[in-house]
């Protein structure tokens, strides 16, 4: 901070000028990252104490939460927890996921996409079409969970609602938790196969050459950005 | 577990077969038969229910008419409903049914109870709640057809008529069977229950009641506790008794289909994955990648 030449303005400013000292690319700030993962302890926890609620052959993951009981108290929480968190991440995340005409073209292409041969594809923004799928496949989830979780939720709202809304809820909330489970499970992967994502969402940065190959419209961006924000030489 | 006397034939969230080998249900296994058209409604059953089980609900509230207390609960397992009906021919009936579990050959609430033995059906045909299986869910309540367990607000445990499976264990027959004084209430091999339904339900339609009959419904696969009714055709008119109880289907597809399925799809999600990066393998940026970033870095700085 004591450096003259540190530019004034946000944390997210200083993160990103801070990179670009380094020849990096700030991609994900502190605060998105720390969203991130809390979202994903909330995730992990919320879907361990569900699936042992789900599959008798599951059942034992409820010892990782100190029995059956404390697993049926504690799995509404966990499952609130990561609905609030991830509302506040998409808030910051939300601009950048709209579907553009570009990506249904690289939707189209999705042989291209598994198949590592990325210079056939449409210039992608910050998020490509997949993540931005994924983006709302997991925001509907949440929304249908925490629908569907609430009358199931007995010790605060079941005896206030009809016992054939409480079955309903109960399969979607099966079927949603499945969709998600599975959904991140290619969220996951995908940060495994790309290499230099997981460098991303735990230091925040990337190398131009990532930007370049896996979000060259966004390296555009952030290259005009940068030059606006560059103090000047003199 | 306790009752480790008595074979059982499920138990709750366990996919194992259950401890069997002594195969002596005989006649069908034990059966309660509450012919309703005996009942004089003194609660007799209940109060017996009371004292073997130990239980103390809290006094309630008068609402108006004979029922007391008004709902089935953690500390009443049965309770005689009193219901006001006035027939086509004008004349006012007094139905009256005493509720409470009905011991399902196939229940509901075991198959939608998470906990391994929570729930157990014995090889007599009683379906029987074990507290200290209990994770306090509420899923059984899900599951019910009848809308019979009830949830303790102190334990959170999971609390219904159990037909004195232990009483049964040792020979005795269930506790509201023994005061009945009527004879309206009757216990033994379900075989013979039907038999005394059988020439009860010849006896009323000698006496005028055409509809009488028995209702074991076959949507839950029969049921371990079974009522003669003056008015079979209409069990509706016996304080909503189901016409055609059943495991609801949403029940059945979420655990059924649902259970393997969603394991099955989230283990090939994750090997596809796996696959994929054996197959594939991992996209990579390299030098030449950051060159063409220095490339197009500069001709923009160039040309802005």
């Amino acid at each position: 901070m004591s450096d003259p030449r540190a530019p004034i303005g946000s944390a997210e400013q200083r993160e990103a000028a801070e990179a670009r000292r380094r020849d990096l690319i700030l991609r994900y700030s502190a605060a998105v990252r720390t969203r991130h993962w809390l979202v994903a302890i909330a995730f992990v926890l919320a879907a361990l104490s569900g699936l042992a609620l789900f599959h008798p052959a599951l059942f034992g993951l409820s010892g990782l939460f100190g029995g059956g009981p404390w697993t049926r108290v504690l799995h509404p929480f966990l499952g609130l927890l990561m609905v609030v968190i991830f509302l506040i991440l998409a808030g910051a995340v939300a601009a950048d996921n709209r579907m553009e005409p570009r990506d249904w073209a690289w939707l189209r292409q999705y042989r291209d996409v598994v198949n590592n041969r990325e210079d056939r594809l449409p210039e992608v923004g910050r998020y490509n079409a997949g993540q931005k799928l994924i983006f709302y496949v997991i925001l509907a989830c949440l929304v249908g969970l925490l629908l569907t979780g609430l009358p199931m939720w007995h010790a605060y709202f079941s005896m206030y609602l009809p016992v054939g809304l409480i079955r309903l809820s109960s399969v979607v909330h099966a079927v949603c938790a499945l969709v998600l489970i599975c959904t991140i499970i290619v969220h996951i992967y995908a940060a495994i196969w790309v290499k230099g994502s997981v460098h991303a969402m735990t230091r925040g940065t990337v190398t131009p050459g990532w930007a370049w190959k896996h979000h060259r419209a966004w390296f555009r961006e952030t290259m005009t950005h940068a030059a606006n924000s560059r103090p000047r030489a003199d | 577990m306790a009752l480790q006397s008595l074979d059982i034939r499920r138990r709750s969230a366990t996919t194992t077969r259950s401890p069997d080998i002594r195969s002596i249900s005989t006649g069908g296994g034990v059966a309660k038969l509450i012919d309703t058209t005996k009942c004089i409604g003194c609660k007799a059953c209940q109060v017996a229910c009371m004292e073997w089980n130990d239980l103390r609900d809290e006094i309630g509230t008068n609402t108006g008419q004979y029922q007391n207390p008004h709902d089935l609960s953690e500390s009443s397992w049965t309770l005689m409903r009193f219901a006001e009906v006035e027939s086509p021919k004008g004349d006012l009936e007094w139905l009256i049914r005493k509720d409470g579990c009905m011991h399902c050959a196939d229940p509901g609430c075991l198959k939608a109870c998470p906990s391994p033995g929570a729930i157990v059906q014995y090889a007599n045909g009683i379906v029987d709640f074990h507290e200290e299986n209990c994770i306090g869910c509420g899923y059984c309540i899900t599951g019910c057809p009848f809308d019979i367990p009830r949830i303790s607000k102190r334990d959170h445990k999971a609390y219904k008529c159990t037909l004195c499976s232990d009483r049964v264990a040792v020979g005795l027959e269930p506790a509201c069977i023994k005061a009945c004084p009527t004879g309206a209430l009757v216990f033994g091999t379900k075989d013979d229950m039907k038999l005394h339904a059988a020439e009860r339900i010849e006896d009323l339609k000698s006496r005028g009641f055409e509809n009488a009959g028995l209702y074991d419904p076959a949507g839950v696969g029969g049921t371990h506790v079974m009522y003669v009714l003056h008015h079979a055709d209409q069990p509706q008119l016996y304080s909503d008794l189901p016409d055609d109880p059943h495991i609801s289907p949403a029940v059945r597809v979420w655990k059924g289909v649902t259970k393997p399925f969603a394991l099955a799809l989230m283990g090939f999600t994750a090997l596809a994955g796996f696959f994929h990066y054996i197959h594939v393998g991992p996209n990579e940026t390299d030098e030449r990648d950051e060159a063409a970033a220095r490339d197009l870095a500069r001709k923009q700085e160039k040309a802005p």
